[in-house]
């Protein structure tokens, strides 16, 4: 570990190496489905993002948006298909099993313990926060690093406050979750899921439940981490930002990707009836 | 509507804002509301205070000196300390394995879930008097008692009689169907923790053990502190059932007591002196611990007593003595503490507790 130096709040750029975003992030969805009974919410989703990169997922209210994202990190089980992310199955092993002719290249479910532990490498932003409210801002930050991946506390506070300076919120480490506004607290999540040092970092609508003049603080956190190099998976109705940051823009409707390419492209002119049809809708 | 006086009377229908002369308002005092049926029914009650007051002074058939006798007689004392040492250790066992039995109940295992069940089954349907006198009786069941491989070698073994004696038959009692209802009070408390929670926490890869010690039962203190001191304030009071054992509680010593000396009145009021003070320390630490956990779930405490009895006497005093506020009050008690005046400004004295 390189030292950690206090980050100045108003300079996200020079963030100091120890919140810079880590190599990797290759992630890989392969015809993942998934019903909810007799509701199919995925049809065979195909996905790609490469290391760095920042793909921002678009599409109405119910099209599986939001489910994606939470089978990305195991939240939920597909029902079929896989996420793979650098290469390492989510949720499952591969492994040898059966005896004699049936020995066979398998799929094993992993333990409880083995997703928890593949889940540090996936940060996950939600749209209500959930910050755990009975710890302080800096509490939050320092859980997951110190009790999942087993580090030193004191390192590990010192990072913690580091990030929570480069979300711009260095003199709220001690406040609890409740005495923050919403934007605030979206930024303590940010700061809480990035704590582990994520190889990928998923954002399920993060400005959703924000009031119209908290959005903008949010988004520019988001898109600091963008111009750093984190990988991101940004699920939101926020069009504008889609363009400034995203270098990719999927479309979905209905559990399927409609559309997906260079986020000026499918954004300037949409190939498809349906994209085209949402984009003048939210515009 | 004396404001009708001094506008235009509006024409119906269209009904402009009265015009309000901002600055004579400002000027005159506010009185508080005058409750009339308040002030009746608080004659009424003071008048049946002070007859039961009267009642207990000038009756003698209360003995009070026979009570003040034996109020810290020492066996009286000693039956105080093993009824609170009952009680303690009963409700140590009742909230561990109560919440052993919540965590099983909501493990996905069907066999734990289904032990979990069925233990609360059990131990809630058999009373509790006929489980003390059951426990009392496993010695006619298993005589010897051993530790070692189930099925296996024993490394172990005691007389039944001997770990399980009295207090242990009365702990055993008392703490294994205290058990079946805290694993409901727990059980309920972390139903009540927000879905998000657990969600947030799996998110994060925080080990399972982790995310239900620190992040989810935490939160459900909240609300397990209240019921789970009503619980323990009925196990101290439950603990007299242990008379049955000729366990010498309380209840039983001042039962041999009086069985002695036939004054079973003032003895009574003695032991209900001493359930009354206990219960009062427990409610005093349910306050605290209820403020304890509610760090996060509020956003600034409410004072304690203490400090509403403090800021009450600053207030008054200055009141009386024409001084400015003390400073470190919070504004959401100097609002009723200026009550007097809608606009006249002490000295601002903001103490940056509401945010």
């Amino acid at each position: 570990m390189t030292s950690v130096l206090p980050a100045p709040a108003a300079a996200p750029a020079a963030a100091p190496a120890a919140t810079r975003a880590p190599a990797g992030g290759h992630l890989r969805v392969h015809g993942l489905s998934k019903s909810y009974g007799t509701l199919e919410v995925l049809r065979g989703v195909d996905l790609e993002v490469r290391p760095g990169e920042v793909t921002v997922i678009l599409g109405p209210s119910g099209s599986g948006k939001s489910t994606l994202l939470r089978l990305v990190n195991h939240l939920e089980r597909p029902d079929r298909g896989f996420v793979a992310l650098d290469g390492e199955v989510i949720g499952y092993a591969r492994r040898r099993a059966g005896w004699g002719r049936r020995r066979r290249e398998v799929l094993r479910e992993l333990t409880e313990r083995d997703v928890l532990r593949q889940r540090t490498r996936i940060g996950f932003v939600f749209q209500n926060f959930h910050l755990f409210p009975h710890l302080t801002a800096l509490e939050n930050v320092v859980e997951a690093p110190v009790s999942a991946q087993g580090r030193p506390r004191a390192e590990v506070e010192a990072e913690a406050r580091a990030l929570l300076a480069r979300v711009g919120l260095s003199d709220k480490a001690d406040a609890r979750p409740r005495q923050l506004s919403g934007g605030q607290q979206q930024r303590v999540a940010i700061a809480r899921a990035l704590a582990v040092k994520p190889a990928l970092l998923l954002f399920d609508e993060p400005t959703s439940a924000l009031d119209p003049e908290l959005v903008g603080e949010v988004l520019g956190v988001i898109r600091d981490l963008a111009h750093d190099g984190t990988t991101l998976v940004v699920v939101t109705h926020e069009v504008a930002f889609a363009r400034d940051v995203a270098d990719t823009v999927v479309f979905m409707d209905d559990g399927v990707v409609v559309e997906q390419g260079p986020a000026a492209r499918v954004l300037g002119s949409p190939a498809h009836p349906r994209t085209r049809a949402f984009l003048d809708k939210v515009r | 509507m004396s404001a009708a006086t001094t506008t235009p009377a509006p024409a119906p229908g269209a009904a402009p804002a009265p015009a309000v002369d901002a600055g004579a308002l400002a000027d005159l005092p506010v009185l508080p509301a005058r409750h009339p049926g308040r002030w009746v029914a608080t004659a009424g009650v003071a008048v049946l205070v002070a007859m039961v007051a009267s009642s207990l002074l000038t009756n003698p058939q209360w003995e009070w000196d026979v009570v003040a006798q034996y109020l810290t007689w020492p066996s009286v004392l000693q039956g105080v300390w093993a009824t609170v040492r009952l009680t303690a250790v009963a409700a140590v066992i009742g909230f561990g394995l109560g919440t052993v039995l919540a965590l099983m109940r909501l493990s996905r295992s069907p066999l734990l879930q289904s032990v979990s069940w069925a233990y609360s089954w059990v131990f809630r349907s058999v009373p509790l008097i006929l489980q003390l006198l059951l426990w009392y009786n496993l010695a006619y069941l298993y005589p010897q008692l051993s530790i070692g491989v189930p099925f296996g070698p024993e490394w172990l073994q005691f007389d039944t009689l001997d770990v399980v004696d009295k207090f242990g038959a009365a702990v055993l009692g008392l703490g294994l169907s205290q058990a079946a209802y805290s694993a409901e009070i727990v059980r309920a408390g972390i139903l009540g923790v927000d879905q998000g929670q657990h969600e947030a926490a799996a998110a994060l890869g925080l080990p399972r053990g982790r995310q239900q010690w620190r992040i989810v039962l935490p939160q459900a203190m909240r609300t397990i502190v209240p019921t789970s001191v009503n619980e323990i304030i009925g196990l101290l009071k439950g603990t007299s059932v242990v008379y049955v054992l000729a366990y010498g509680e309380l209840f039983y010593t001042v039962g041999v007591i009086y069985g002695r000396n036939q004054r079973v009145v003032p003895l009574l009021i003695v032991a209900a002196i001493w359930y009354l003070l206990t219960t009062t320390v427990l409610t005093v630490a349910q306050y605290y611990l209820e403020r304890y956990y509610a760090r996060g779930a509020l956003r600034t405490l409410p004072p304690t007593p203490l400090q509403r009895l403090r800021w009450t006497v600053a207030v008054a005093a200055a009141r009386l003595t024409g001084r400015p506020l003390p400073a470190d009050l919070p504004p959401t008690f100097l609002a009723g503490a200026r009550r007097g005046h809608l606009t006249r400004t002490a000295p601002r004295t903001d103490t940056g507790g509401s945010r």
